[in-house]
């Protein structure tokens, strides 16, 4: 039973340790295997350390973060909702981000005021839907869904009039932003902490999380405290989303696809898919942003572009050949 | 061995008047039939007696303990529900879905052992859905998916069952399995309490009687005071004949 577990987690870990040490290899300047060894080591000439351990190796840690914050609240939110559709920006969470950090760029401030800002936003937006969603009475999945969907398409308007508003020359770094960017991302210890965290706190709840799927009543026939399960899942995973969306921008699609990949290949124990979202949620990053960032070198590519490139194909591989 | 008793309870249906407080006392060993027209508040009664929903006066004693006072996994280790109405949720097979009747009993960082993937077999195996194990619950029929639903709440082994419309979407052979089921499980011990739509089977397997009138009204005991043809057709609207086969009475609808 156990051995059920390991076995798709280890092979995802080495795949993961794979792509990050690929992606601290590759770039407009290629290190060989030896070399990184060397930088590895403390060894090595001063440049190839600088350019792996100040600039490489942070992206890619923030990028693996950031991949397993979105995969896991995509996969919790999947969960809350009972629904397939559900990703982590499905009640609008990224559009109170996006609002917030462009806000930030029209004032002209960057670093850690504008990803405050856009932490304010998803907070504000999380709220805001939650509040609405709650209503007179109790909130229902559908109903949730429904305020965040109507909710993000309200925040997409605003963006679209802050975007129209802008001047010309701060618009690039905008759209950055909203495709998602990691060229930035140069603190990648707390997110990674908190993925650790989420995984750490989720693991013990999976199978609470399996008898919820499978509906409220049910669940609580079988002995789960819905209620407070609902919340907490609710709360993580807007503050695992925002944590994502703060230091990335809005990265579409991995929330959406890497839950699904995974149910598709390892079924639906939750206590398998949540570890094996962060896993494959963070390499599948990790790697669309080594792209992003080698393909047209040294110009970048929005990484949100690679991910939904990479992604669609695969996924729609995999859809069509599930029974 | 775990009885569950009703004080002075009135179920929550909205815009109905409060009716007939029930004082009900589902023993040990007994099978009790709830008996009533759509809409009557079957399926709410027996939500209220799992705790699901909350009534609108009175208290639901487990073992003697208010309902209420009592921890979720606690009241799941005694007491099963096997409902009418499912939701798929995400893809599971027939195996994993009767595991998850393990979960009350198995604490936070456990996983299901070879106990309990024994027990959900045998129950899988009982309800003659064992060669389905490994199908995803999605693709089955109607009375497969039932029958896993039973299969589920055996896997479960609660000392109470609460089961609406256990014999749903079955044929002919399995309504008379599961009611089969209920009686050994009865007759091992367990308190029963399903609602019925087939006057029949509540006649030939149910020892105690609940009518539920759609106005609140109820009145309850043992089944042959209950099941007479006059409250029977008050209770439906409805004529009925009665013959009998092989001593017990069979209702048969009239125009």
């Amino acid at each position: 039973m156990a051995m059920r577990l390991w076995q798709p987690l280890s092979l995802l870990a080495v795949m993961a340790i794979a792509t990050l040490l690929f992606s601290l290899a590759v770039g407009s300047a290629q290190l060989s295997a030896a070399q990184l060894w060397a930088v590895m080591q403390g060894q090595g000439d001063a440049l190839a350390r600088t350019m792996v351990i100040d600039l490489r190796l942070p992206r890619a840690l923030s990028a693996f973060a950031v991949g397993g914050l979105l995969a896991v609240a995509g996969a919790l939110m999947q969960v809350l909702l009972r629904n397939p559709l559900a990703d982590p920006y499905v009640l609008g969470l990224s559009g109170g981000a996006s609002i917030g950090a462009l806000a930030a760029m029209l004032a002209g401030v960057g670093g850690v005021l504008m990803s405050g800002s856009a932490f304010l936003g998803a907070l504000l937006s999380t709220f805001l839907v939650f509040g609405l969603a709650h209503g007179s009475g109790g909130w229902t999945p559908s109903r949730l869904l429904l305020t965040g969907v109507v909710v993000a398409a309200g925040w997409g308007a605003v963006i679209t009039l802050m975007l129209a508003l802008s001047p010309a020359e701060r618009l690039p770094g905008m759209l950055y932003w909203l495709m998602g960017d990691l060229s930035y991302a140069r603190a990648p210890w707390p997110p990674l902490l908190l993925l650790l965290l989420t995984c750490i706190v989720l693991m013990p709840l999976g199978r609470s999380l399996n008898v919820l799927a499978r509906g409220p009543q049910q669940a609580a026939a079988l002995g789960v405290d819905v209620r407070p399960l609902e919340w907490g899942i609710y709360v993580a995973a807007s503050l695992l989303t925002a944590a994502a969306v703060t230091t990335a921008g809005s990265i579409g699609f991995v929330g959406l696809v890497v839950p699904h990949l995974l149910r598709l290949l390892l079924g639906n124990d939750q206590r398998l898919i949540l570890p094996a979202c962060a896993l494959a949620g963070g390499t599948l990053l990790v790697l669309a942003d080594t792209l992003a960032r080698t393909i047209i070198a040294p110009e970048q590519l929005p990484v949100g572009v690679i991910t939904a490139l990479l992604g669609v194909p695969t996924f729609l591989f995999l859809l069509y050949r599930s029974r | 061995m775990s009885r569950l008793i009703t004080q002075d309870l009135i179920i929550n249906v909205p815009d109905r008047c409060d009716g007939t407080a029930l004082n009900i006392a589902l023993e040990p060993g007994q099978i009790w039939g709830v008996l009533g027209p759509n809409g009557a508040g079957k399926t709410t009664l027996l939500h209220t007696l799992a705790g699901l929903n909350a009534p609108r006066s009175g208290h639901v004693l487990l073992d003697d303990q208010p309902l209420e006072t009592l921890r979720r996994r606690k009241i799941a280790q005694i007491l099963g529900m096997v409902f009418q109405e499912r939701l798929d949720g995400f893809p599971a097979t027939v195996l994993e879905t009767a595991l998850i009747g393990r979960h009350p009993y198995l604490s936070l960082w456990q996983m299901e052992g070879a106990d309990d993937y024994a027990q959900a077999e045998s129950a899988l195996e009982q309800l003659d859905v064992a060669h389905l194990r490994h199908r995803l619950v999605s693709t089955l029929s109607g009375g497969e998916r039932q029958r896993v639903a039973v299969a589920t709440v055996l896997t479960q082994a609660p000392g109470i069952w609460l089961a609406d419309e256990p014999t749903n979407h079955l044929d002919l052979h399995h309504q008379s399995a599961v009611m089969a089921l209920m009686a050994q499980q009865a007759a091992q011990g367990s308190a029963i309490m399903m609602c019925l739509h087939d006057l029949n089977l509540a006649a030939r397997w149910c020892d105690h009687i609940l009518l539920l009138y759609p106005s609140g009204e109820a009145c309850w005991g043992p089944r042959d005071s209950m099941l007479v043809p006059s409250a029977l057709e008050r209770l439906y609207q409805q004529r009925l004949a009665t013959v009998e086969v092989n001593g017990a009475p069979v209702f048969v609808p009239v125009s």
